[in-house]
């Protein structure tokens, strides 16, 4: 199969990019905001894929490995801060959490 | 036949993503996430990175998309809206965004000629192959820390997780 062209592939990581980038700041919701935020981790896993099979390379695909690895272990501990956020103050909205506002 | 899968893949992701950030049901959402974790698998399969689709798919939207609806069912925090003041910030929040794909896209574009041709795909069996060799020379150092990164997340995940001593 022969890909469509390297500008294609970097256009649409851009603009799931900017879709999550969008949704990491107009969401409220906690769990949303992380959700666009993996989004967005998508995003530079699709544009480096590309790279590296335009380029003929296997070095992008290992960065995506690390991505992979890197995303599970934050989805992990944010996750456990979010559980830990709900029980101090129980709601998901970002801006109930103002303790260090002045 | 090689365009009109790219643009059906590309085109399910996006509105896949649109759904991620236009929905108000927090489940919808990541259903969203799911569908568009599906679509990306696809864009990856269009690029020969069969094995990386196939860890996309069993990673994220195996594991954490389930750790997601976990999480929402465990919190259960329908109702209660927050402020509604939001003109100003959607206003905001999309005028950046748009910004930020102007300067990728223009960026993109100026960068010199496409590329349309790329290399012979990687026999589909060598690809493992492929991917061990750099894995288990260059990026030694990196798998080790990021095991160690594993662990540690693992160990802060418990940590934060446990309730504090009714005492304190």
């Amino acid at each position: 199969m022969i890909p469509a062209s390297l500008n294609a592939f970097l256009a649409l990581s851009a603009l799931l990019f900017a879709i999550g980038f969008l949704g990491v700041l107009l969401r409220r919701n906690t769990l949303v905001i992380y959700m666009c935020l993996e989004l967005m981790l998508v995003a530079a896993m699709l544009a480096l894929v590309a790279f590296s099979r335009f380029n003929g390379t296997v070095d992008g695909d290992v960065f995506v490995f690390f991505i992979l690895t890197v995303a599970a272990a934050e989805v992990a501990v944010g996750l456990a801060i979010i559980v830990a956020l709900f029980r101090q103050r129980p709601t998901l909205q970002v801006d109930r959490h103002d303790a260090l506002k002045n | 036949m090689a365009p009109f899968l790219f643009n059906l893949f590309a085109c399910f992701t996006i509105a896949a993503a649109v759904g991620v950030v236009l929905n108000k049901n927090a489940i919808n959402c990541a259903m969203c996430l799911l569908l568009c974790l599906a679509g990306a698998a696809g864009l990856f399969i269009r690029l020969d990175a069969f094995l990386l689709a196939f860890l996309l798919l069993l990673v994220y939207a195996g594991a954490v998309i389930a750790l997601f609806l976990f999480i929402i069912m465990l919190l259960d925090a329908r109702g209660r809206p927050g402020p509604t003041q939001r003109g100003l910030h959607t206003v905001a929040g999309t005028a950046a965004a748009a910004i930020l794909l102007a300067a990728v896209v223009g960026f993109v574009s100026q960068s010199g000629p496409d590329r349309a041709v790329p290399g012979p795909p990687l026999a589909v069996g060598a690809s493992l192959k492929l991917y061990a060799q750099p894995l288990f020379t260059v990026y030694l150092l990196p798998v080790q820390v990021i095991g160690f990164l594993l662990l540690i997340s693992m160990l802060g995940a418990i940590a934060l997780s446990r309730r504090p001593p009714p005492g304190s």
